[in-house]
């Protein structure tokens, strides 16, 4: 579906459903340099369970027109625009990596849009390696690698994707691949630059969940606890055996953990 | 900076697989299941509609062909790859996937002769054509591309002729007519060139040859590269339109660079059920923990049984390009620096009293070590004559398309100690020329 955000085409998948704006809405929001596709394993269920999905290619990124925005809370504060325009008064947000920085700055920032906040893969800071944010500034292929080496755990470096057939690290590494020339170092950079974290996170005021992977290396879990200890009454979940790519990697306890958080609470 | 990225050699041993996290086994268990039980109805619902990952029937999806499919996956490049009973059921389920009544293929003409079959007698029954065009001309693709044409298709290493295909070119021809490039890796296998790294965007293997490596199981394979724009022209409907066999589902937007391989694995696996047995794959797998060691050990073999023919007074000509005088060496110097594998093609020399078709049939009837037999990619060495087996089918104009002549002698070099292929070889050329009159 392409939705018209702030004048630029957008584009989201809705799970296979057409978009109900009445109905519950969770709006899925991508790492750096990735796209929508991560969260296939997710959204497919939550349109057909009744939710309105929107899974999102977030401007310049994937299928999405539209220039890079520069900054986590520039991102944040579109995620209401592209509330507006899909008609959508509030709505769940769930974030993976760098979007889930996003998915927490727009909770604060906005709260009367955001009913419930999953945090995939999240830290109050996203410190990037220097060599990966040169590599990636340089649009060099050994970013992709660095991203799959680090962002993967043991499902994608050495296999039992949960679906059959699919090769975790080549597909990502396609992923990054696919995107336009500094998507990938414009998304490092801001992660990098991105210092208000805990602040943020005290503003918090709607239920959140928080998925942790235990062998995340670019988000290690004892840091998501710790924004976890910021955000008032924050759950928290960890995946054994799994890393920063969990979506993926551990799609069906990924799944099961957000439709918990999901049925908690209302809406 | 290096990234801690497992290496090609670490990836045919472990890819795809750990150990059984339930019993520790280290070996891939063979799941000799026709199904999988639910946790329950909301589970077996999701399964069905895409919603969640797993198996459901052993015809669409088997945890011991998904280690394979996993493995061939990481070793090519690919973001998937789905494994059927044989190299052609795989090559037929691609076509499939990828189009229907009315559409047009164009094709190297220098194949394997059961795909030439398969081309030129079994889908023009179906409604679609293929035109077939000379491998070491990039342009003849491009001018036989027609309005209806869905894909371009050839073998890097030309079945029986040799003929090296210029792979990026080729692709490069293909993608600006908005067509994906397939490419037949079956004689180099992922060791010796990646084609997705050179343009290609899906991969096909009869992976019963050198993959498996041991003659002993059959399977096919497609792998997807994932970079192609399934959606940029609107002439892949399969892909990028509501399938109403699947609740609508649109397979590009909803599995991006999975599409491909997602709706080959729902659809043509699910309607036409190619599906590889689990003790196949299996055997597969065994073979495949070996692969870089054994295509190490067949090109090393090939190079000393070059030298070998080159000498022989009994032979006529020969044939690699990993020979300076084959027409195409500096392309496979560029895309296969490894080795232009270990099939090698020669004649042997005719006499006074039989001409190379008899030259050829009685070396084929003494060898005592090399097996005479259909198939490539053994272990063991194999020899064939293609003229009277694999290629009996074609008319004589196809036969010269296809880069053959009557007295051709194919050798798919095993992994024998190479003195003893030479001594079988020398023997056998020895009474071949005396069959013929050709002995000094």
């Amino acid at each position: 579906m392409k939705l018209q955000v702030r004048g630029a085409e957008t584009f989201v998948t809705t799970g296979g459903r057409p978009f109900v704006p009445e109905q519950p809405t969770i709006v899925f929001v991508h790492g750096a340099g990735m796209n929508r596709i991560v969260w296939y394993l997710q959204t497919r269920y939550f349109a057909h369970h009744g939710h309105a999905v929107l899974a999102v290619d977030l401007p310049g990124h994937g299928r999405s027109q539209g220039t890079l925005l520069g900054s986590v809370q520039e991102l944040a504060d579109w995620i209401p625009a592209l509330l507006d325009s899909a008609g959508v008064p509030k709505a769940t947000l769930a974030g993976h990596s760098m979007g889930s920085l996003i998915a927490l700055e727009s909770a604060a920032r906005h709260p009367d849009r955001v009913s419930k906040l999953a945090l995939l893969g999240v830290t109050s800071k996203m410190p990037v390696h220097p060599d990966l944010l040169k590599a990636a500034n340089a649009d060099d292929p050994l970013a992709y690698d660095l991203m799959m080496a680090w962002g993967t755990g043991p499902v994608g470096h050495f296999g039992r994707h949960p679906m059959p057939g699919i090769s975790l690290i080549p597909g990502g590494r396609n992923l990054l691949r696919m995107e336009n020339s500094g998507v990938l170092g414009n998304d490092l950079g801001l992660c990098n630059d991105y210092q208000s974290g805990i602040e943020s996170a005290t503003k918090v005021s709607c239920p959140t969940l928080i998925v942790m992977a235990s062998e995340d290396k670019m988000t290690p879990p004892k840091q998501g606890e710790k924004l976890a200890a910021a955000i008032p009454n924050a759950k928290t979940h960890l995946i054994q055996d799994c890393g920063h790519m969990m979506m993926l990697e551990k799609s069906d306890e990924c799944l099961k953990t957000l439709k918990a958080h999901l049925n908690c609470f209302e809406n | 900076m290096d990234p801690k990225l497992y290496k090609f050699d670490t990836l045919s041993l472990h890819g795809g697989q750990r150990p059984d996290a339930e019993t520790g086994a280290r070996a891939v268990p063979i799941y000799q299941t026709t199904s999988y039980v639910f946790q329950d109805s909301d589970h077996a619902a999701a399964l069905f509609n895409l919603e969640q990952a797993g198996h459901i029937y052993s015809r669409i999806s088997n945890p011991t062909v998904a280690v394979l499919e996993e493995r061939i996956a990481a070793l090519e490049g690919g973001t998937g790859a789905v494994a059927t009973a044989s190299g052609q059921s795989a090559l037929f389920a691609t076509i499939m996937t990828l189009m229907g009544q009315g559409n047009h293929i164009v094709s190297s003409a220098s194949l394997y002769g059961g795909s030439v079959n398969l081309f030129q007698h079994t889908l023009p029954r179906f409604g679609i054509e293929t035109t077939f065009v000379n491998p070491r001309k990039p342009e003849e693709f491009r001018k036989a591309i027609r309005p209806e044409t869905r894909l371009v298709y050839g073998e890097i290493i030309g079945n029986p002729g040799l003929e090296i295909l210029d792979v990026p070119a080729v692709a490069k021809v293909a993608h600006e007519a908005g067509l994906p490039l397939l490419i037949d890796a079956t004689f180099n296998t992922p060791y010796l060139c990646r084609a997705l790294e050179l343009g290609a965007d899906l991969v096909s293997h009869s992976v019963t040859k050198w993959m498996g490596g041991h003659g002993v199981a059959l399977g096919g394979v497609v792998v997807e590269g994932g970079c192609f724009d399934w959606e940029a022209n609107g002439k892949f409907p399969t892909l990028t339109e509501p399938y109403a066999g699947y609740h609508g589902i649109n397979f590009f937007e909803e599995f991006g660079p999975h599409a491909f391989s997602m709706r080959m694995r729902s659809e043509a696996m699910r309607d036409f059920g190619p599906a590889m047995s689990p003790q196949n794959a299996f055997y597969l797998l065994q073979g495949l923990e070996t692969l870089p060691l054994r295509m190490e050990r067949h090109i090393s073999n090939t190079k000393k049984l070059l030298e070998f023919l080159q000498s022989s007074e009994e032979v006529a000509w020969v044939t690699h390009p990993d020979l300076p005088d084959h027409p195409d060496h500096q392309l496979a110097s560029r895309i296969l620096p490894k080795g232009a594998g270990s099939i090698i093609v020669f004649g042997v020399k005719a006499g006074s009293s039989g001409g190379g078709r008899e030259a050829g049939a009685a070396f084929i009837n003494s060898v005592q070590l090399a097996s005479h037999l259909a198939n490539v990619g053994d272990a063991k060495t194999l020899v064939i004559h293609p003229a009277s087996t694999t290629h009996a089918q074609m008319d004589s104009k196809t036969m010269k398309q296809a880069g053959l002549t009557e007295d051709m002698i194919r050798i798919s070099v095993g992994l024998e100690d190479a003195n003893d292929i030479i001594d079988d070889f020398k023997q056998a050329l020895r009474k071949a020329a005396k069959a013929t009159g050709a002995a000094k």
